[in-house]
C-alpha cells in the first residue's frame, strides 16, 4: 500500500540516478518508479526475489537471467515474469523442496482444516502465527521476512509447529466459538480427508508418514501427524 | 533427600546432550553466562538513584525515590558516597550487593543517537559497530560460534536476533505451564516422519528438549515444594533457567519486556518498582537455584536498549533517553561496586540536556567480560564484536 501526503511532500527538484526530476508532486513518485524500472539491475534484482521466494533458497543463474530478459522486454510486467518462471523446468524441479513459513504453514493448514467455515474468533490464529514468529508486519529488523527455508526449520520451530498443527487439528482452540472468554465453546475436530486431500496430498505420502497415521489412535491424532508430516509442511 | 543432594543426583543422571546432530562434550569448566535484555529502555535512573545530586530531586518532583534514611522503608539504600539502590530491589539484591556478587554500569550503552527502541534493540543484539545494520548474525550467536563445548540455549518463544548465525540453537520459551504438549509415543511417531529427511535431527531435538523441560520441572518442583514458595512471573523463569543451565546449557538469553514508562511510572512504589521487584526476584532465583558452586562460575549481565531522560515528563513518567546502567551478578564477581567511567550529575552533564551520556559503551565493556571469561584471543573477540576496544573492569 502506498499513501501520498502533499503535506509531508518536498516540492523542489531532485537528482535520482543522475537524473533531475522537477518537482511536482506525485507524478514524481511516477517518474522516479519509472526511473528505478528501467535499470538494468531492477530487473534481475525483482526477478531474483521471486525466485528465492518460489523455487529456491539460491535459485539457478539460467532461471534469473530468463524472467529478467521477461522483465526488460515487457517493461516490468509481473504477470509475465511469473509466467516465465511458473513454466521453467526449475520451478517444476523444486515442487516439494520449499520448507512452508509459518504463515504458508498455517494458511495451508486452517484451509485444509476448515476452507469454507467463518472463523469466529481469530485471537488463536493470532496467537499461533506470533507464536511461530512470523506477526504480520512484525519483523523486528528493517530487512524483511527472509525466504529462506533454513530461516524456520530450527528445532524450537519445528515443535511449535506440531504442537500448533494439534490445535487444529484436535479442535481443541477457541475458532469458533461466539465470544472470546470461551463460555460459549463450540466446534470439534475437523475432517481432513477431504477432496482436495485426496487430490492433491494423499497421493504424495511417503512410507514413514503413512506409518505414522496408521499409528494414530484417534481422527485427532491422525489430523496432528498429517499437518505436522514433511509432505504437508513442504511445498 | 535435601535440595543440594537432589541436585547432584540429577547432574549424574543427565544424559550426554545432542543438538542438531552435534555433541557437545560435557561442559566441564567454562563459565555459564547469562544475557537479560530488558526490552522498552528502563528507567534507570529511579534503579541507580543518584542520591547526591540536587539536580535528581528537581527534575523529578514526583517520581524520585527518596534519600536514604533508615527510619523511611520508601527511600533508597546508599551503596556508595553518590549512588544508592531502590527500595524495590532491595530484599533480592541486597544481600547480593553485600556478598559483592553484584555490580552497577552506568552511563553504559550504544552510540546509536536514534532512541528508538527497534533499531537500537537491533543495534545491540546484532553487536556490530556504529550502523552497520548488519542483521544477519547477533553477537551471542558469534560467542557461541568462537566457543567449544559453551552449549547455547535462548529462553524466548523465538529465536532471538542476538543468536542469529550460530546454526540451530535451541530456543524454549519458560512462561506458561512447561507442560509437553506430547507424550513419549507421540513425540516417537512424529520424530519418525522426518527420519532421513534433512529435518530430522531438528525434529527429534525439539520433540527432546521439551519432553526434558517438561521432565526436568516436574522433578524439579515436587523436589522443591517442601516449604518454596510459588514463584510467578519472572521469578518462576529464573528457577527453571537455572534449572536447564545448570548442567545442560551454559551460554543463555532471555528477555523481559514492560519497561517503556512514559506515563505514571511510580517511584519507590508502582508500574516500575514492580517490575524492578519481578526482575530483581528472578535474578535471585536464578542464583539460588544454580546452587552455590554453579552460581561461582555463572555470571549474568542485564542490558536494555537506552536509559530514559533525567527529567519526568507532563504524564509523571519518562520518555526515551540513552544511556543507562547495566548490571552485572555472579557467585565470584568483584562486585559491592560501580563500575566503569562515571561523570557527575548535572544539567551540564546531560546528552543534549536531555538523558545521560554514554561513557562505557557496551561492546567494549561485553568484550572485556568476556576476554576475561573465556580467555577468548584478540581474533575472536573481533569475530564477536567487529571494532571494538575491549575494556576490562576488572568485574570477573
Amino acid at each position: 500500500m502506498f499513501e501520498f501526503n502533499p503535506n509531508r511532500h518536498d516540492f523542489s527538484d531532485q537528482v535520482l540516478l543522475g537524473h533531475t526530476i522537477k518537482g511536482g508532486g506525485f507524478d514524481e513518485v511516477e517518474k522516479a518508479v519509472d526511473l528505478i524500472v528501467s535499470q538494468p539491475a531492477c530487473a534481475t534484482f525483482v526477478s531474483t526475489g521471486l525466485a528465492k521466494y518460489f523455487v529456491s533458497d539460491d535459485p539457478p543463474p539460467a532461471l534469473v537471467a530468463a524472467m529478467a530478459k521477461t522483465f526488460r522486454r515487457t517493461d516490468g510486467d509481473i504477470a509475465q515474469v511469473m509466467k516465465t518462471m511458473l513454466t521453467s523446468k526449475y520451478f517444476s524441479a523444486s515442487l516439494g523442496q520449499r520448507y512452508k513459513d509459518p504463515t504458508q504453514f498455517l494458511v495451508s493448514a486452517m484451509r485444509l482444516a476448515y476452507d469454507g467455515k467463518p472463523v469466529e474468533n481469530p485471537r488463536p490464529l493470532v496467537n499461533w502465527i506470533q507464536q511461530l514468529g512470523q506477526a504480520p508486519f512484525g519483523r523486528i529488523t528493517p530487512d524483511g521476512w527472509p525466504t529462506a527455508s533454513s530461516e524456520w526449520t530450527s528445532s524450537g520451530q519445528l515443535a511449535k509447529r506440531f504442537e500448533i498443527a494439534r490445535s487444529i487439528g484436535s479442535g481443541a482452540n477457541h475458532l469458533f466459538d461466539l465470544n472470546e472468554d470461551g463460555s460459549q465453546h463450540r466446534g470439534g475436530f475437523p475432517q481432513l480427508t477431504t477432496p482436495v486431500y485426496y487430490a492433491t496430498i494423499d497421493p504424495f505420502l511417503g512410507q514413514k508418514t503413512r506409518d505414522a497415521l496408521s499409528q494414530a489412535t484417534s481422527q485427532q491424532e491422525w489430523n496432528t501427524y498429517l499437518l505436522s508430516s514433511p509432505e504437508f509442511n513442504y511445498r | 533427600m535435601d535440595r543440594r543432594q537432589f541436585l547432584f543426583t540429577l547432574a549424574a543422571t543427565v544424559p550426554a546432550l545432542t543438538f542438531g546432530g552435534k555433541v557437545f562434550a560435557a561442559p566441564a569448566t567454562s563459565p555459564r553466562f547469562l544475557l537479560v535484555f530488558l526490552r522498552g529502555g528502563y528507567d534507570a535512573n529511579n534503579l541507580l538513584v543518584p542520591y547526591a545530586s540536587d539536580f535528581y530531586y528537581e527534575s523529578r518532583p514526583n517520581i524520585a525515590v527518596a534519600r536514604p534514611d533508615p527510619q523511611d522503608e520508601g527511600s533508597a539504600r546508599a551503596l556508595d558516597a553518590n549512588w544508592a539502590m531502590a527500595p524495590a530491589v532491595l530484599k533480592s539484591m541486597g544481600p547480593l550487593w553485600d556478598r559483592k556478587q553484584l555490580a552497577f554500569i552506568p552511563f553504559a550503552g550504544t552510540d546509536d543517537l536514534s532512541r528508538s527502541h527497534f533499531e537500537t534493540q537491533d543495534n545491540i543484539e546484532s553487536g556490530e559497530a556504529g550502523d552497520a545494520r548488519r542483521y544477519a548474525s547477533g553477537f551471542m550467536g558469534r560467542l557461541s560460534g568462537v566457543l567449544r563445548g559453551v552449549p547455547p540455549i535462548a529462553f524466548t518463544d523465538a529465536l532471538p536476533l542476538s543468536f542469529r548465525g550460530a546454526g540451530d540453537v535451541p530456543n524454549v520459551s519458560l512462561k506458561g505451564n512447561g507442560n509437553a504438549t506430547f507424550d513419549d509415543r507421540q513425540s516417537k511417531i512424529l520424530a519418525g516422519m522426518y527420519q532421513g529427511t534433512p529435518l530430522q535431527a531438528q525434529a527429534a531435538d525439539g520433540l527432546q528438549l521439551r519432553q526434558d523441560v517438561a521432565n526436568d520441572l516436574k522433578t524439579e518442583m515436587t523436589a522443591a515444594s517442601r516449604g518454596a514458595v510459588n514463584a510467578r512471573g519472572f521469578a518462576q523463569q529464573g528457577e527453571r533457567m537455572a534449572t536447564l543451565m545448570r548442567d545442560r546449557f551454559r551460554l543463555g538469553f532471555v528477555d523481559v519486556g514492560g519497561w517503556d514508562t512514559h506515563v505514571n511510572q511510580g517511584g519507590a512504589q508502582g508500574q516500575l518498582a514492580n517490575n524492578l521487584d519481578n526482575l530483581s526476584q528472578g535474578l535471585a532465583a536464578f542464583a539460588d537455584g544454580l546452587g552455590e558452586k554453579e552460581w561461582n562460575d555463572t555470571v549474568v549481565v542485564v542490558v536494555s536498549e537506552f536509559g530514559r531522560t533525567f527529567r519526568e515528563n507532563g504524564n509523571k513518567g519518562t520518555d526515551h533517553g540513552h544511556g543507562t546502567t547495566y548490571w552485572v551478578l555472579g557467585g565470584k564477581i568483584a562486585g559491592g561496586r560501580i563500575a566503569g567511567q562515571q561523570v557527575a550529575i548535572n544539567a551540564g552533564s546531560l546528552l543534549q540536556n536531555r538523558d545521560y551520556p554514554v561513557l562505557n559503551n557496551y561492546r567494549d565493556v561485553l568484550g572485556g567480560l568476556m576476554r576475561r571469561m573465556y580467555g577468548l584471543s584478540d581474533k575472536d573477540l573481533g569475530a564477536v564484536f567487529p571494532g571494538a576496544k575491549p575494556t576490562d573492569l576488572r568485574l570477573v
